[in-house]
This record gives structure tokens, C-alpha cells and sequence, in this order.
């Protein structure tokens, strides 16, 4: 399982990239993938919406079940990985290239709530137990 | 402590990701489930369902016990090795378990039970023997293993590895078996698919296994076996079907005597009550997935109508979700309905099913 160090983590699974124009790319995490299984189906959130910090805004569901992906920051929806609705698998494939949708944050200091690798990863170590 | 089939550490030696289901330790998938099912579909794919249990009901007239135990006509059963499909009732009419009786001579018959209610079956079959036949002799196989081999190519593999398989096995209809050595062989299973599901003695299981493996048999979990049961309309006990639903209205009238004067239990309450209900297929039209438990309403004659999806799934043959579905008798295959998911209606078609045989796409 990959946990890339120059990406911020939720509690719910997802994995938040901060772009140099300071917006930010969000995805379900490597973990997140394989726990669900083959992934067959992803519904993503309109360009435009506006989202409250951990608003449920996109569901990911595999052979094995629905997951509900909530937004890591408040922001708007200004890009959706369309990609996904006719090959859900590269989710499977890649988890942190198949990203699901881009936000322009309303306050990028929602970031400092994440979760940094080492934290995400001890995370993960608690719930296996 | 969950429980460990013959194959536990043979499925973890193949990275298996394992899961309790009911009380059992069983492999999922061995990567992905979606490839281990199209396996099964195009060639052959190999399951270990040792977790089910045969119990062997040995003495005189088993077969006048068995004709008052279960719902189907165990007297169809007149060739030695044939295979009968049947649900064993509660004097409710309530499903307790369905099975598959062997009939292998008339002082043998052996019967296989789902794993879940495996205990409860043993108790209910035992009480009954006391009561109408304390004479035969039953004994749950625990010393058995179990596997399935599925696919087009399924039985030509089992031939490979199987000295004397061929001649022993190649005339074989559906639902008919045979013994050859430790093996019994049956051609049935729970995909859709040609095959032959094997019990044999324990020890033998994990070297068998591997032979099979090796002569290019793909390991599928029970992730794929669901997906492809669903897909050749095989009804799941626990979920399509339980005690407090009849044959009747689970899709499996065809697997009831009631022409016959033969009394059996639960019978009298067939006769009984009304059927309204019944179990249907559905494609879902819009994009989502279709999955147990959703509700489903259908309007039609300016009356509405409400139904509960049973299995739902992802078919992955299809490509797109389809599920069973318990709905009022009043809904036809052609009819549209909606689904509950989430907080949105999605619009989903009624049909026959099986979805899916021997790799084709019937709906």
C-alpha cells in the first residue's frame, strides 16, 4: 500500500494534493481502494457546487459496497474527473493519479485539520487492531 | 475463533484476502474479483466451498424419510447418482434451508446444506429421523472438503488431473454424479456454468488444489461466486430467501411437488395461503448500483406498489447492475419501477431472469 508524503490525509479516506495555484485535487486513498475491492461505479459532484468541510459530496462503489467520499476542505467544485464514470477501475489501478474532483478552497486553512502520511499511516496501523 | 476450511493456509500461501463470512475464515478474492469472474465465465475458475456440509442420511427406506422432509419429489430421483434440487419447509412454509439431495443407492442418499445454517439443519434433520425414521443412520461430513470447478473449460481441466476422470465422468448430464475413488464427483453448481463440484476427503483437498492450479484453473473467492450467482439467478439463503418467506414467493415454485399426493412438511400451509408475491429480476437503467435491502416502487394501474431488492449487485458480464427483487404479484416483466438509492430514484426494468448462461446474456 502506497501513503505518498506530499499528500494530506482524512480520517474518512480520502487524500488532498494542494496545486501551485492553490487549489486543490482530491481523491480516495490507496487503502481506500483496496479495501473496497474492484471499483464499478463513481458518481462525482457538479462544477460550480459549493461544499462545507466534510459535506458528502461523491460516492465510490465497488463489486463489495457504496462509499460515501466527504470533502476534506470548503470550497467550490471547479473540475470533476469524468474519466471515471466509464472506467472506474483506474481507481484500483492508481489510486492518487484517479483523482475525483478539483476545489477552489474557501479557506486554505482547512488544510491544517488533515492529516500528514506518518499520521494517516498510524491511522491505518489503529484500525487493522 | 472463526472456523477453517481444508484449504485455509493454501489460500493464504496464494495472498488471498480472507473474510468471516458466518462464522467462517474464506478467501474473498486472491486480487480481483471482477477477473476471477470473467475466468469463470470463459474458461475455468475453482472455488473452495468446503464450508458447506454433507451429511449422509444411510438405512432402509431413506427415501420415504426424504419424501416427507423436503418440497421436491425425491421419487424423481430413479437413476443412481442423480441430483435433486429442493427447499427443506418449516410446517409454516418457511425456507429453513436449501439443499441438493444425492441419490446414490436406495440405502444412501447424501445430501449438501449451506454453511450458515449447517448446525440448524443437522438439529431440525436429526428430530425429524427421530420422530419418522429413528432407524437411519445420519452423519455430518466434516471430514469432507469440497471444491468447484466452473467454466467452459472446467470439466477438460478436471480431466487433466484426475486419472480415469474422463471415461468416469464425460457422460454425465447436468445434475448427475459419480464416485470414482475418493472423489465424488457431481456436474452442478452455483455459476451458471458447466463444471463439476467435488467433495473429497480433507487431506487430499490442498494437493488437489494445487494440481488444479497448475493445469491453469484460476482461484475465484466468494466475492466472484456471488457475482455470478446473481447473474444466473440463484437465489442466496439468508438474503433471497429465510424462514419467513415460502418457496412460493422466491422464485422457486419449480422446485415444489404439490401434484403429487405425497404429504411433506409445510404442505399444508402451500395450500393454504394465498400467493402474493414474487421474485423478479431487474436491470437498472439509470448509472448506479443496485444492492439488498433497496426499496422498490412501481406504479401501474393508478395504484402504487412496493418491493424490497433481495441481491443486488454489479453484473459484471452485463456491465451493468442488476438485482432480484421480492414485488407484488400485480408487477409484470416489462414493467418499469423505481429504486430507492440514497436519496434518488433511479428507474430500473422488471425481468426474467437468469441474466446470464453459459456466458451468454439473456435478457
Amino acid at each position: 500500500m502506497s501513503i505518498p508524503t506530499h499528500l494530506k490525509y482524512t480520517k474518512s479516506h480520502e487524500w488532498v494534493r494542494l496545486e501551485d495555484d492553490g487549489t486543490v485535487t482530491i481523491g480516495v486513498t490507496d487503502h481506500a481502494q483496496e479495501l473496497l475491492g474492484d471499483m464499478v461505479f463513481v458518481e462525482l459532484p457538479q462544477v460550480g457546487r459549493k461544499l462545507k468541510q466534510k459535506e458528502e459530496c461523491a460516492v465510490a462503489e465497488s463489486v463489495k459496497a457504496a462509499a460515501d467520499v466527504y470533502s476534506p476542505l470548503a470550497g467550490e467544485v471547479i473540475a470533476v474527473n469524468s474519466d471515471l464514470e466509464s472506467a472506474p477501475e483506474k481507481i484500483n489501478q492508481d489510486a492518487h493519479s484517479a483523482w475525483l474532483f478539483k476545489l477552489k478552497p474557501a479557506n486554505l486553512s482547512d488544510l491544517d485539520s488533515l492529516l500528514d502520511a506518518a499520521s494517516y499511516e498510524e491511522l491505518l496501523e489503529k484500525e487493522e487492531h | 475463533m472463526l472456523k477453517m476450511t481444508p484449504l485455509n493456509q493454501t489460500h493464504r500461501n496464494m495472498n488471498a484476502k480472507m473474510v468471516d463470512f458466518g462464522g467462517w475464515d474464506m478467501p474473498l478474492h486472491y486480487g480481483s474479483q471482477l477477473d476471477e469472474h470473467h475466468k469463470v465465465r470463459s474458461d475455468a475458475g475453482m472455488f473452495d466451498v468446503s464450508h458447506m456440509l454433507p451429511i449422509d442420511i444411510k438405512g432402509n427406506k431413506v427415501r420415504d424419510f426424504l419424501r416427507q422432509l423436503v418440497a421436491n419429489n425425491v421419487d424423481k430421483l430413479t437413476l443412481p447418482g442423480k441430483a435433486l434440487y429442493s427447499c427443506m419447509l418449516t410446517p409454516q412454509a418457511g425456507i429453513i434451508d436449501d439443499l441438493i439431495i444425492y441419490y446414490l443407492s436406495e440405502t444412501w442418499f447424501r445430501i449438501v446444506v449451506n454453511a450458515g445454517t449447517a448446525d440448524k439443519d443437522t438439529a431440525w434433520i436429526l428430530a425429524k429421523r427421530d420422530e419418522i425414521a429413528p432407524e437411519l443412520e445420519i452423519t455430518p461430513r466434516r471430514d469432507l472438503a469440497m471444491i468447484a470447478v466452473q467454466g467452459p473449460n472446467a470439466r477438460a481441466k478436471v480431466w487433466q488431473v484426475i486419472p480415469g476422470a474422463q471415461a468416469a465422468t464425460e457422460d454425465l448430464k447436468l445434475f448427475q454424479s459419480t464416485v470414482l475413488d475418493q472423489y465424488f464427483i457431481a456436474r452442478t453448481g452455483y455459476t451458471g456454468e458447466d463444471g463439476f463440484e467435488i467433495i473429497l476427503p480433507a487431506e487430499d483437498a490442498p494437493s488437489f488444489w494445487t494440481t488444479l492450479h497448475a493445469a491453469g484453473v484460476a482461484p475465484a473467492g466468494l466475492g466472484a461466486r456471488d457475482t455470478l450467482r446473481l447473474e444466473a439467478g440463484m437465489n442466496l439463503y439468508g438474503q433471497d430467501m429465510d424462514e419467513t418467506t415460502s418457496p412460493l414467493v422466491s422464485g422457486l415454485a419449480w422446485t415444489v411437488d404439490l401434484k403429487s399426493e405425497r404429504d411433506f412438511i409445510g404442505k399444508q400451509a402451500l395450500l393454504d395461503n394465498p400467493v402474493t408475491q414474487q421474485l423478479v429480476g431487474l436491470v437498472l437503467q439509470d448509472r448506479g448500483v443496485l444492492r439488498s435491502h433497496q426499496k422498490v416502487i412501481a406504479q401501474k394501474d393508478n395504484k402504487e406498489y412496493e418491493g424490497e431488492i433481495t441481491s443486488g449487485g454489479f453484473s459484471p458480464t452485463i456491465n451493468k447492475s442488476i438485482a432480484l427483487a421480492r414485488l407484488p404479484s400485480q408487477i409484470s416483466v416489462g414493467d418499469e419501477v423505481d429504486v430507492l438509492v440514497r436519496d434518488k430514484k433511479l428507474r430500473a426494468k422488471v425481468v426474467k431472469y437468469p441474466f446470464v448462461r453459459n456466458g451468454n446474456v439473456l435478457i
